[in-house]
């Protein structure tokens, strides 16, 4: 089937989210479509599944006009989506995930498990998906669980085939998996678009790649000709200075220092094993890893989130193993959490009360246990204008302010704290490549001030641009440890993906 | 190569306008404040009128009704007395399920709290004698808040160590504390001397409340306790605004993961809020048995801790919100009482009328609708589903 | 990027794979230990406290006198047998100490305790005779009006929808069921109350799907105002007509055979309409739930809205559906109050019998079988608690009557066997 959208615009208060889109996807061919975050992806998948109506445009399958008032409408044109956050219910059984909807029944709506187990198998054998109808989604390894979505929307009759940003939450064996399953749906003549903003998988499987920024389609390419680079410049509209400016600095003593750190899980398993490593004043170490290989536990038991099995964690010296979130942050030790929305900042609050969300105990915001508005104001005033936290009223709630914006703030609370230790996890996630570029700055001002400073990142790219030595998580271990100079993005890619040295 | 990026879905939607959960914790604007609650007040009136006329009375009959509601209510210093007499209960209830809500817990055991409030306050107005008024008056309040709070405990405990929802320990707890007090009612420390029925001894004099208004008129019942209540607003406002003990209320209420990650002690903030809140209540209840009963009943709470959380709703869990929705209940229940005498409607309404307010307050699209306001306020959200 | 083949699961995977091993926490372990402890502890009380104080005979009635087929009384010698509850709560509470019974922890639990309730019972008749028959009839007409609350609480919850107005459900149900019962007969008086639970849900879903006002305070928004408006309608127009308030009483209809069983007969065979509809709808509710087209569109939506959302279920109707179903079933539960007892209405008549229908709901796991029998347990304190008032025992009513409410908080605290409501519970959904 080929899919064709025309002049799609979809509008939201205040935001143009698709403007004029056009595209083209051809039977038997993967079409990737690539931009930054927010740059209207999801919008247009959205509109293609039926979830949004466009507010102009049209969707043509086949050469024929389609109109999609729900998701229902869409798949009975042949349109299967797979959604980067599974739409699968974990307490079902596979087969019982793959025909809601389409159940097969006898009568009296009485389900025929039979025939459904039946459907279940006929499609994963044809395909090469093997799973286990009878399995609880729950149990599953996310791999599987993917591949549930996939039988899910070909039972259905889907000819075209959407993925949103499938590989996010795969391991490097399920990805290549992934990619064979692709391959094959390929061969079977489905249509195939992949949405993702990882440059190389684009390149790898597309057959054409479309390119979007700021709601518009701004060219095509050829993956057989187009570097990642040309392709990144089309994403951001620049030609990016991947280089991040910075200068030797001086490296000084071990400020954060863990020896043999072992976190497990309630059933003894580890998250992280013997870990260990040191952090110098003055130096920034970049921890990379396929998301999922245990750095949120790494930062949570730097940070004092979550409670150590084995080995123990000193700051300046002194063992910190078992001390309070609290009193570590009091002993000098900033964190800048994963997810800002969820764990950085309160959305309700004013921007005033999330700058002393963590210090709001501290003199000069609290004396006596009673907080000191005027001081809080001035100190917030201070770092909105320093930090360029836009707009910066410091009485508008958190919520108001743009990813950018509010991870701005975030960083502005932790780094005007005149602290030894700077804790990053995912500093840049989903902000725009301004604030991006801002945030890099202020990491590197810190390292030359001689903090000691310690960036996880699932971003490989981020890692080199900002590190002065790499560790490489994996399965809960470090498996490597380089300089960037002595290293190249493709070394290190092996070992995230399980190569030991 | 390119910059860092991460997969995230990109949602260009601007956020809706704040809902009333923000609302309930960080304060509110003007129309949600003052507009949409005396619009949900007047249509659950109207309402009222359409109930009693279906009871076979006509229009005139209602007219009368609420005539008689609103002479009980304001109609005279005796009128106004039983108003607040009825209003302080309220207000320290009120106040206990407002400062829950603001911390993100949902305290439906105000009820229970209450009672055992009442026990432990009753239990220390009978059993010391002798002592002077200015003694006697706070250790017996200061039993209250004790019997509150270890009833408010319970749950705070309970959701903090095992993340047991405190709907459901709450309203499990209110039904066990009516039984206990049924039970206690009936042993020997309690029971009247001379009594086969569940009633408990009477408060000796030096610990009952001093009624405010006696001087002019001793029927007045309005008593000392108002004056608590109101210094409770008072210093809840102060705790959850000008302390750092409230922005952990409101910070764990409002997003407790940041709140953890920002080292706040997420237990201990519930625990802690189940306390106060318990003790406010049985505060509540403490002013009942020592300034209105002189005894406790079986069920002498008669749903305080019901009305406690239309309160809460209504006052938009603002402490001085809180006061004045406590005392339009208070008007409705006293006013209640002279419509039931004089024009022989039945009290129950009142139950009737406060139910739909709270249906109106909480989903104020509905009141948009039906005035015709521009951008309804979102509906209210506090619980998160049973799990933990 | 090539990958060499390493033979690993991925983390995150052992999370949601480790729920399923036998492999025993340090938490279970403990867990274990004390649950131990308290069986140690029951084995003491019966050995100490109760078995020096039985003198004489237990004898227990296990056959009305009016049936075919005529039991003789079991009689006991009260203390040999109070050593011999004793012995055996000592073994079950030693083998769980030291082995832990793993998976079956709960249900050893559960006949640990019922083994204490029949040492406790054989305590109180002591020397006594106690009709043990007509408890057992007792429970189960108890324990109707709670299991069919639970089941109304099981079908709006299931999808996604909390509701705590159970209560409020069940007096109304017992209103209309009185009013419409005076004037029309029975059948239409039942018909009534289960219609006025289904206006009630239509409240609760309106008021949740629509308006996404939160759950609970709809619940208790139902609960004050039926509670209101019954007493207001008694006060202003039952007590003047006292016509409207009373109703003909459904009687108890034998099954022919079946219902000359000895104990199960008078039991489960003859009884009223309404527990025997109880008994029907928990039946077919259950098999709804879990075999048909509607129970998996039904539960896909309290786990996952969205995921059942993007594949064309529409989740408003859904729940609309099955929230005004369990209103009704709520509304029926509602009738045995009046039509099914006493034939007359009085204010605030369910007594919190609608909350301790959400109790059973939770104890039983969100699963009407489960509910069924957590309904059974608490009619049979329900009912203890009235035959232990008549033969006097020290025990006082109360501790008996706040029984189910205690299992509920040490059940929810996930003290013995917690169970996973539906994912998306209370939550509403939202459209993007």
């Amino acid at each position: 089937m080929e899919l064709e959208l025309r002049g799609i615009t979809k509008r939201f208060p205040g935001v143009l989210a698709n403007d004029n889109v056009n595209l083209t996807a051809r039977s038997g061919m993967v079409l990737a479509l690539i931009g930054e975050n927010g740059a209207g992806k999801s919008t247009l998948m959205n509109v293609l599944s039926g979830l949004y109506q466009p507010d102009e445009g049209e969707i043509l399958i086949d050469g024929v006009v389609q109109k999609f008032p729900g998701p229902g409408a869409a798949i009975a044109a042949g349109i299967g989506m797979v959604h980067q956050h599974f739409m699968l219910i974990p307490v079902f059984s596979v087969f019982e995930n793959v025909v809601l909807g389409v159940e097969p029944t006898k009568t009296g709506g009485l389900l025929d498990r039979k025939k459904a187990r039946v459907e279940v198998k006929e499609i994963s054998e044809k395909y090469g998906l093997a799973v286990d109808p009878d399995a609880l989604v729950e149990s599953l390894p996310v791999g599987i669980q993917q591949r549930v979505e996939i039988i899910k929307v070909l039972l259905r009759g889907a000819r075209i085939l959407v993925f949103d940003e499938p590989t996010a939450v795969l391991t490097p064996q399920e990805v290549e998996e992934f990619f064979g399953i692709v391959a094959e749906l390929k061969a079977r003549g489905a249509t195939i678009i992949f949405i993702t903003h990882k440059l190389k998988e684009a390149l790898a499987i597309a057959d054409d790649i479309t390119v979007l920024r700021d709601g518009k389609v701004v060219g095509n390419a050829d993956p057989k000709t187009a570097t990642p680079e040309v392709l990144a410049e089309m994403m951001v509209g620049r030609p990016i200075d991947l280089v991040v400016d910075k200068t030797e600095s001086v490296l000084g003593a071990p400020v954060l220092e863990l020896k043999g750190v072992t976190v497990t899980d309630d059933f003894g398993r580890p998250y992280l094993n013997e870990v260990s490593f040191q952090v110098l004043a003055g130096e920034i170490v970049g921890i990379a890893g396929i998301q999922g290989n245990g750095q949120t536990e790494l930062v949570e038991v730097i940070t004092g989130m979550m409670s150590l099995a084995e080995g123990t964690i000193s700051f300046e010296g002194a063992d910190i193993s078992h001390l309070s979130p609290r009193k570590r942050h009091a002993a000098g030790m900033a964190h800048v959490p994963e997810d800002r929305n969820e764990s950085g900042m309160v959305g309700s609050f004013t921007v005033a009360e999330n700058l002393i969300l963590d210090s709001y105990y501290t003199e000069p915001f609290s004396k006596g246990g009673r907080l000191q508005r005027a001081d809080i104001a001035t100190s917030a005033i201070g770092l909105v204008e320093a930090y360029d936290v836009r707009p910066p009223h410091i009485e508008n709630t958190g919520s108001a302010l743009s990813g950018g914006n509010a991870q701005k703030m975030i960083v502005a609370r932790e780094f005007s704290r005149d602290v030894p230790l700077l804790v990053c996890s995912q500093p840049t996630r989903g902000i725009d490549v301004g604030s991006i570029e801002y945030i890099h700055e202020q990491i590197i001002r810190k390292r030359q001030e001689g903090k000691a400073i310690l960036i996880v990142s699932t971003e490989l790219d981020e890692i080199f641009a900002l590190s002065d030595r790499i560790l490489v998580l994996f399965d809960g271990k470090v498996v490597a440890e380089r300089k960037p100079a002595e290293t190249t993005p493709a070394e290190i890619g092996l070992f995230m993906a399980g190569k030991t040295t | 190569m390119t910059t860092t990026q991460m997969p995230s879905t990109d949602n260009p939607e601007p956020k809706n306008s704040r809902s009333f959960m923000q609302q309930l914790t960080t304060g509110t604007d003007w129309k949600s404040a003052a507009l949409i609650p005396a619009l949900a007040v007047l249509t659950a009136l109207i309402i009222g009128v359409v109930i009693i006329m279906l009871t076979g009375s006509s229009f005139g009959d209602a007219m009368s009704a609420y005539w008689a509601l609103l002479q009980g209510s304001v109609g005279s210093l005796k009128a106004i007395s039983e108003t607040l007499t009825a209003a302080t209960p309220l207000i320290l209830a009120g106040l206990s399920v407002a400062i829950a809500f603001r911390a993100g817990l949902f305290n439906i055991g105000t009820e229970g709290q209450l009672l055992m409030g009442g026990m432990f306050a009753v239990w220390a107005g009978f059993t010391f004698i002798g002592l002077p008024f200015y003694v006697h008056i706070p250790l017996a309040l200061v039993a209250g808040v004790v019997g509150g709070a270890i009833w408010g405990f319970i749950p705070g405990f309970l959701k903090a160590k095992t993340g047991a929802h405190e709907v459901i320990t709450t309203i499990m707890l209110n039904y066990i504390a009516l039984r206990l007090v049924d039970f206690l009612l009936k042993t020997e420390i309690f029971q009247r001397e001379g009594r086969n029925d569940p009633v408990s001894k009477t408060v000796e004099a030096s610990a009952q409340l001093p009624l405010l208004l006696g001087w002019i008129n001793p029927g007045l019942r309005v008593h000392l306790g108002l004056i608590v209540a109101l210094a409770a607003a008072a210093f809840i406002h102060w705790l959850l605004f000008r302390t750092t003990t409230g922005f952990e209320f409101r910070a764990v209420g409002a997003n407790p993961k940041a709140a953890k990650y920002a080292g706040m002690s997420i237990t201990k903030t519930y625990v802690l809020v189940m306390v106060i809140g318990g003790a406010l209540a049985g505060l509540a209840g403490a002013g009942q048995v020592l300034g209105v009963l002189d005894r406790a009943t079986p069920g002498f709470s008669s749903g305080i801790g019901f009305d406690a959380i239309a309160v809460a709703l209504l006052g938009r869990s603002n402490p001085w919100g809180v006061v004045a929705a406590a005392v339009l209940f208070g008007g409705l229940s006293a006013g209640g009482q002279q419509m039931q005498v004089s024009a022989n409607v039945g009290i129950d309404l009142i139950s009737v009328i406060q139910a739909l307010i709270i249906i109106f307050v909480a989903a104020p699209a509905l009141i948009s609708a039906i005035y015709r306001l521009k951008a309804p306020a979102a509906s209210t959200q506090i619980s998160k589903g049973w799990g933990s | 990027m090539s990958t060499p083949p390493i033979d690993r699961q991925p983390i995150e995977s052992y999370e949601v794979t480790g729920k399923r091993t036998k492999e025993l926490t340090r938490r279970q372990i403990k867990k274990a230990r004390i649950t131990g402890i308290v069986m140690f502890v029951l084995a003491a009380i019966v050995m100490f406290f109760l078995a020096p104080a039985a003198a004489g005979t237990s004898t227990f009635g296990l056959s009305f006198a009016d049936e075919t087929i005529q039991l003789p009384p079991l009689s006991v010698p009260s203390q040999g047998s109070l050593w011999v509850l004793a012995m055996v709560l000592g073994f079950l509470g030693a083998t769980q100490f030291f082995r832990g019974f793993q998976s079956r922890t709960t249900v050893i639990l559960g006949i640990a305790f019922a083994v204490f309730v029949f040492s406790i019972m054989v305590w109180a008749t002591a020397g006594q005779e106690f009709s043990l028959i007509s408890m057992l009839v007792s429970t189960i007409a108890r324990a109707t009006p709670i299991a069919l609350g639970a089941l109304s609480g099981i079908l709006c919850e299931r999808s996604g929808v909390v509701n705590i107005g159970i209560e409020g459900m069940l007096l109304g149900g017992a209103f209309t069921g009185v009013v419409m019962g005076s004037l029309l007969g029975g059948w239409v008086g039942l018909l009534a109350a289960t219609l006025t639970g289904g206006v009630l849900a239509l409240l609760l879903a309106v008021l949740a799907v629509n308006f996404r006002v939160d759950q609970i305070i709809i619940g208790v928004v139902i609960n004050i105002l039926v509670l209101g408006l019954t007493s207001f309608l008694t006060a202003q127009v039952l007590v003047k007509n006292p016509d409207l308030n009373n109703a003909p009483i459904f009687q108890a209809l034998k099954i022919p055979v079946l219902g000359d069983i000895p104990i199960i007969g008078p039991m489960f065979f003859d009884q009223t309409i309404i527990v025997y509809g109880m008994f029907i709808l928990i039946a077919s509710v259950t098999f709804m739930l879990f075999r048909t087209r509607w129970g998996l569109r039904t539960r896909s939506v309290g786990e996952n809205p969205k995921a059942a959302d993007s594949l064309g279920i529409k989740v408003a109707k859904v729940r609309y559906l099955a929230v005004v179903y369990g209103g009704m079933v709520g509304g029926f539960a509602g009738a045995w109050f009046t039509l099914g007892t006493v034939g007359r209405f009085d204010e605030g008549m369910t007594g919190g019998r609608g909350f301790i229908g959400l109790a059973a709901m939770i104890v039983g796991g969100w699963n009407p079988i489960g509910a069924f029998f957590a309904a059974l347990i608490f009619g049979f304190s329900d009912s203890m608690q009235q035959k232990f008032a008549v033969i006097e025992t020290p025990i006082p009513g109360e501790f008996l009557a706040m029984a189910p409410y205690l299992v509920t908080i040490i059940i929810v605290a996930g003290l013995v066997g917690r169970a996973r409501p539906p994912a998306a519970d209370g939550q509403p959904y939202e459209k993007e």
